[in-house]
């Protein structure tokens, strides 16, 4: 570049001094003077250009060190704002989340003493997670039921603080895992999955409350395996069910839970259940579970118990179908005269979940119906439900419902309790 | 303890042995963290056909970031590493479904999704999407001018967050493929 400059001058001086020739021939003095003018010039101009060369040079080191320094900067800024995938540090293997739901209930009862307009906030929940290494983490949950917990003099009390889950699980290889501790029952479809963001209803159904207590957890251990074929399977030895003999609750499935407070062992269960998920879209799943003694006591006439329930989920775009059946069988002469040695339910319920528009306050809304037929022993826990409703979910975690129930018994003795009610719910996950 | 309870706890205990002993017998050696099911180089050398080209990095721009921000639901990462060539990119994302990141490798191809798998996955739930029946759905599907995928993915019970993430990582990936030089490569070539 700087020997075309010096070319270009010396062209241009060049053509000056034959213009000039003409007028008066220089003298070789003359030439030499400029010759070592250009010389300077020239020398002049490469020290600049070495200059600029250097300088260059530097520009580039201080670029890549900015750049590296930049890097470094974006990747501490998103290890503080979102942690580390890689758990490095306590707090980044723990983690803290919950859920809860608020209802308000307008019963209609054909016996009017038993109308009821309520509000309740059913349950909150929090959960505390922890991650020891890869193979190894802890999870719990904490709830407060129906609001708050007091001492009163008869000990009626409509709040409990529980303990739902605290257990350890450890990964034995890539699709098998064990866990100890107070866990979830592997049944039905509620009991695991129950954040209220997740179903339809304000209230959740009946079947798995009455039929299969959810939710529903004890003390013991567990193994669970899954495979590619979308096959999983889950073994478990718990602690067993209490189920009361006497009194307005005897022969109640549901008020046998001894919800892992110094829990009777005496005589343990066991449950196992086989799912496939293979199919995108498709869920099918079956559990057995056996009692060794319902009522935790020898020779009261209520001996073993057989649990077993089968449902189906079924996706296709937003249409979604849920079936679910479950039945015991209780062994034991006082319970086989009481009539309470088999109790079943089943229901079905199909829904329709529409996105809306991102510029909506909504961004999905879901219309469902249920139908539940249950067969419990009590006179009340025999009926047939039908319910029909709306979720609104503005986020995904977030979720407002509204739903009608109809609820009609078989046993002209609890008509009474027939009802029809109109129900409002808030719920949310985080 | 009946003598029932006895063999069912007896069976649970040896069973648990036969699990733990399982990855020992068929490698060998002892089981290793098993959550990590492809790490990123070898997912990223095998869409390569083993040549994977130079790393490569994006800054999304202001306007890149409101649209990944729509997509996430949340503000993204300042930069996002890639490899590309030809008409392809590959990306390493990481979502959290419920508690913990999954990390996924996604591929896409003249604007469409070639192949997503999860590489590690962390979730107490929502086991399903990690397998082939799952991540098959993704193939071939585009974003739209909604920026929604083309095609339906199907949800899986009990693993809705999970199956969120993942489409939430696959939509990304296609919106970032579209700033850079591999896309306009492929847009050229389409001329």
């Amino acid at each position: 570049m700087v020997l075309v400059r010096a070319l270009v001058i010396l062209g241009i001086l060049g053509a000056g001094w034959s213009t000039r020739a003409y007028a008066q021939e220089p003298s070789l003095v003359d030439l030499y003077k400029l010759v070592a003018a250009q010389g300077e010039q020239i020398k002049l101009l490469t020290q600049e250009l070495d200059a600029t060369k250097a300088k260059l040079a530097s520009t580039d080191a201080d670029v890549k060190i900015t750049e590296e320094r930049l890097v470094s900067t974006v990747e501490f800024v998103e290890q503080q704002s979102t942690g580390n995938a890689d758990g490095a540090n306590w707090w980044d293997r723990t983690r803290v989340g919950g859920y809860a739901e608020v209802h308000y209930n307008n019963i209609d009862a054909e016996d009017d003493s038993r109308n009821k307009k309520e509000t309740d906030i059913h349950r909150y929940v929090l959960y505390v997670n922890h991650e020891y290494n890869d193979r190894v983490r802890f999870f719990s949950e904490l709830e407060v039921e129906h609001g708050l917990v007091k001492d009163t003099a008869d000990g009626s009390n409509s709040g409990e603080v529980e303990i739902e889950q605290a257990f350890i699980e450890v990964d034995l290889n890539g699709n098998h895992q064990a866990k100890a501790g107070l866990f979830l029952l592997p049944v039905g479809i509620l009991n695991e999955t129950h954040e209220p963001n997740t179903f339809y209803g304000v209230e959740r159904n009946n079947v798995e409350s009455i039929i299969l207590p959810a939710t529903w957890w004890e003390n013991g251990a567990a193994v669970s395996g899954q495979y590619a074929s979308g096959i999983s399977w889950d073994f478990a030895v718990h602690s067993g069910l209490e189920m009361p003999t006497s009194g307005s609750s005897s022969y109640r499935i549901r008020s046998g839970r001894q919800k892992s407070s110094n829990a009777s062992a005496e005589d343990l269960a066991f449950t196992g259940r086989l799912s496939f998920s293979g199919v995108p879209g498709l869920q099918l799943s079956g559990a057995y579970q056996h009692q060794t003694d319902m009522s935790q006591e020898a020779g009261d006439g209520v001996g073993e118990g057989r649990l077993l329930t089968a449902h189906a989920i079924y996706n296709q775009g937003g249409f979604q179908l849920r079936a679910l059946w479950a039945q015991w069988e209780i062994d034991g002469d006082l319970i086989g005269q009481a009539g309470a040695d088999d109790q079943s339910g089943w229901y079905v319920e199909p829904s329709y979940r529409f996105a809306l528009p991102t510029s909506n306050l909504f961004t999905a809304m879901g219309v469902y119906s249920r139908f539940e037929d249950l067969q419990g022993y009590r006179e009340q826990d025999q009926f047939e439900q039908w319910e029909v409703g709306m979720n609104l979910w503005p986020t995904d975690n977030v979720v407002f419902k509204i739903d009608y129930r109809d609820r009609s018994h078989q046993v002209s003795a609890a008509q009474g309790r027939d009802f029809k009610a109109i129900d409002l719910g808030v719920g949310l996950q985080f | 303890m009946s003598f029932m309870q006895m063999r069912m706890i007896i069976g649970f205990i040896t069973l648990c042995a036969a699990l733990l002993c399982l990855p020992m017998a068929a490698a060998g050696a002892p089981a290793q963290a098993d959550q990590v099911y492809i790490n990123a180089s070898t997912y990223v050398a095998e869409r390569f056909a083993g040549e994977p080209p130079a790393q490569e990095t994006l800054w999304p721009s202001s306007d890149l970031r409101t649209q990944l921000k729509n997509i996430l639901g949340h503000a993204p990462s300042l930069r996002f590493k890639y490899w590309g060539a030809g008409g392809k990119t590959v990306w390493i994302l990481d979502e959290i479904g419920k508690d913990r990141p999954i990390t996924a490798g996604v591929t896409i191809t003249d604007n469409r999704i070639e192949d997503v798998q999860v590489l590690v996955f962390r979730e107490s739930r929502g086991w399903e999407v990690k397998y082939e029946f799952f991540t098959s759905q993704f193939a071939n599907l585009w974003l739209d001018r909604d920026q929604q995928l083309s095609g339906k993915v199907d949800n899986i019970t009990g693993a809705t967050l999970s199956v969120k993430a993942m489409k939430r990582m696959a939509k990304a990936a296609l919106l970032m493929h579209r700033a850079t030089p591999q896309a306009q490569t492929t847009l050229a070539d389409a001329r």
